[in-house]
């Protein structure tokens, strides 16, 4: 019923989204993977993240892509700061108060902005956001192919960290064996901390990614962040090829659904997708541990 | 005696309430009693069975939209509609719950699955005719007995207190009967509940049961006194959190946490609401501040804190009293 350009732009659209999807839920499933909590102040950070960028443009002219160089930094520190002095020291080590805790931040982060900020929606205006150029099959965005490459560029550069360096090492270490990792000496409060800043500055890069083309408002990273559950949950939770391959999967389910179904509906599809997994498969495609 | 006197003694003493407080009053006690019902219903499945929904908004607004399209599209009298209201949020428990324990979710897996529920229910209700879509459903006014309306203010006040009573009986008889120590059971380690011969699903999926009845009367309720429900309030993040948050305030696993935690997080809500004027978000931060520090500072809630409080005034020098 739809023809073939329709189709082809329709999956290649989804597959950019999905890659900047896919970021988001990175940072969700490198805290899962460690952690082994759902980390639900993810999306305020995003919300939080995507005004950082609006703001380094709209005051100080700072052009997104060069401002990620600073915001993840920024929230790598943010991050650690708050795993190691609040949700660590407010939890006493039990799952489930870390869960509310991070419930906690999160409704403080997004009413702090909801309240400094009001509910207006803002965009900003960059020269290059609707410039678009021909790749044969469909049109593309510059922002949207600009996002798809720094996303896996991120990615290599967290897959080098992890495999690469000691901090690195320490980190899988206490993913696989906390006890052990903290016989053999390794500070486990702090990579937890560092755990939380790389999810953080995950979230921080794709906010950068996405304000040249998409909106920010106090709830802008909420819907971003249900969909990294679904990701995180359909890759596998912990599993970092998980969210990248999950990430693009649902990103042309998305799309794909949005166009047979009609726009409110599209994400319906994906929680469909999520609810499935969760009940049937639930340790996600690629198997990491329930 | 000490089972059923202090619930008796709190309901008494809230009932005596309309006869002195202003209307201002009267209504901030309605909603934080609506509260304090929908976190009643947390507190049976997250207190007591140990399993932390963030996603009870499910039950809250099934138990509206049931209570208000069957008045407003099919006639059904009020009454009978809040009683299909509840019955709706029983079963939507049931069936949540049946989809998730039987594959073994827990923890984190849990708490994500309740809110992807919550909120493939809001988004199907943003979007279905039946439910007014982005519309809404308004019930019509009518300030009859019959239609479950009121022309004081006090009557419905009383209405909600006879709720919060049933329910805060329904959870003292759950406290004190076998089911409630299965649950318990648990919550505390499932494994060896399960080790023991306890049907750890069949429990759970009983108290989801349980819990989404009594949050669906709450968002029934809500239907009758605002007479309007769309997909936003009937499903939207704010009503999961106020019912987890309720109990954990007052005292997560306890008979009166929720009450005494509605009461208290809708004080302080108002309260920072009132010193900043009419700006939205305040009122949330302060919730989201409360929350982190009773979890930081008084794991077991307000009620655990003063119980503490209370032996290190009457034995000062005895030893250090482990916690729980």
């Amino acid at each position: 019923m739809f023809s073939p350009a329709i189709l082809t732009a329709a999956i290649v659209n989804g597959l950019l989204t999905g890659a900047v999807y896919a970021l988001v839920a990175l940072g969700l499933t490198l805290v899962y993977g460690v952690l082994h909590i759902i980390n639900f102040a993810h999306g305020a950070l995003l919300t939080a993240a995507m005004f950082a960028a609006f703001f380094a443009y709209q005051q100080l002219g700072l052009d997104p892509y060069l401002a990620a160089f600073l915001l993840a930094p920024a929230f790598f520190a943010l991050g650690y700061g708050l795993q190691r002095f609040v949700i660590g020291p407010a939890s006493h080590g039990d799952d489930r108060n870390m869960l509310l805790v991070t419930l906690g931040i999160a409704v403080i982060i997004e009413n702090a902005l909801l309240y400094a900020f009001r509910a207006d929606t803002r965009t900003i205006d960059l020269p290059y956001a609707f410039t678009t150029f021909n790749i044969g099959i469909t049109f593309i965005a510059v922002p949207r192919l600009v996002g798809f490459a720094a996303v896996f560029a991120v990615a290599l550069a967290l897959w080098l960290l992890m495999t690469m360096t000691d901090i690195g090492r320490a980190i899988r270490a206490v993913a696989k064996e906390k006890l052990g990792a903290q016989l053999a000496g390794i500070d486990v409060a702090h990579v937890y901390a560092v755990t939380f800043g790389l999810g953080a500055a995950c979230v921080a890069i794709a906010a950068c990614l996405l304000i040249p083309s998409y909106y920010v408002n106090p709830s802008a990273g909420n819907a971003f962040v249900l969909v990294a559950f679904t990701i995180v949950v359909l890759g596998g939770m912990g599993s970092v090829p998980g969210a990248l391959v999950g990430g693009l999967v649902i990103g042309v389910v998305e799309s794909l659904s949005s166009l047979f179904l009609g726009d409110s509906l599209g994400q319906v599809g994906i929680f469909i997708i999520f609810i499935a997994v969760l009940l049937v498969r639930p340790s996600g495609l690629f198997g990491a541990r329930a | 005696m000490k089972t059923w006197t202090p619930i008796a003694v709190v309901v008494v003493l809230l009932a005596a309430v309309p006869v002195l407080a202003s209307n201002v009053v009267l209504n901030f006690l309605v909603v934080a009693l609506m509260i304090a019902l929908a976190g009643q219903g947390w507190n049976i499945l997250g207190g007591y069975g140990g399993q932390y929904s963030f996603g009870h908004a499910a039950f809250f607004g099934t138990g509206a939209y049931v209570t208000a399209i069957l008045q407003a599209r099919y006639g059904v009298n009020a009454w009978v509609a809040f009683a299909m209201g509840i019955a709706a949020g029983a079963l939507v428990g049931a069936v949540i719950g049946g989809l998730t324990f039987r594959s073994g979710l827990r923890g984190s897996y849990f708490a994500l699955v309740t809110l992807a529920f919550a909120e493939v229910l809001r988004i199907l209700a943003s979007v279905a005719p039946i439910t007014g879509a982005g519309v809404g459903t308004l019930v019509k006014l009518d300030l009859r007995v019959g239609a479950m309306q009121f022309h004081s203010r006090a009557v419905f006040y009383w209405l909600i207190l006879a709720l919060v009573a049933a329910a805060l009986i329904i959870t003292r008889l759950i406290e004190r009967s076998r089911f409630g120590v299965w649950l318990v059971a648990v919550r505390e380690n499932e494994d060896a509940a399960l080790a023991l011969g306890v049907d750890a699903t069949a429990v759970k999926l009983a108290a989801m049961a349980i819990s989404g009845a009594i949050t669906a009367a709450a968002g029934g309720f809500y239907v009758q006194y605002f007479l309007f429900i769309d997909s936003g309030l009937a499903y939207g993040t704010w009503i999961s959190i106020d019912a987890l948050l309720t109990p954990i305030i007052g005292g997560v696993g306890t008979v009166f946490g929720p009450l005494l935690g509605a009461l208290v997080a809708r004080a302080l809500g108002e309260a920072a609401q009132w010193l900043t004027g009419d700006a939205p978000g305040l009122d949330l931060v302060a919730y989201g501040a409360v929350l982190v520090l009773v979890i930081a500072f008084m794991p077991r809630g307000l009620i655990g804190g003063l119980a503490d409080m209370r032996r290190w005034l009457t034995r000062r020098p005895a030893v250090e009293a482990g916690h729980g």
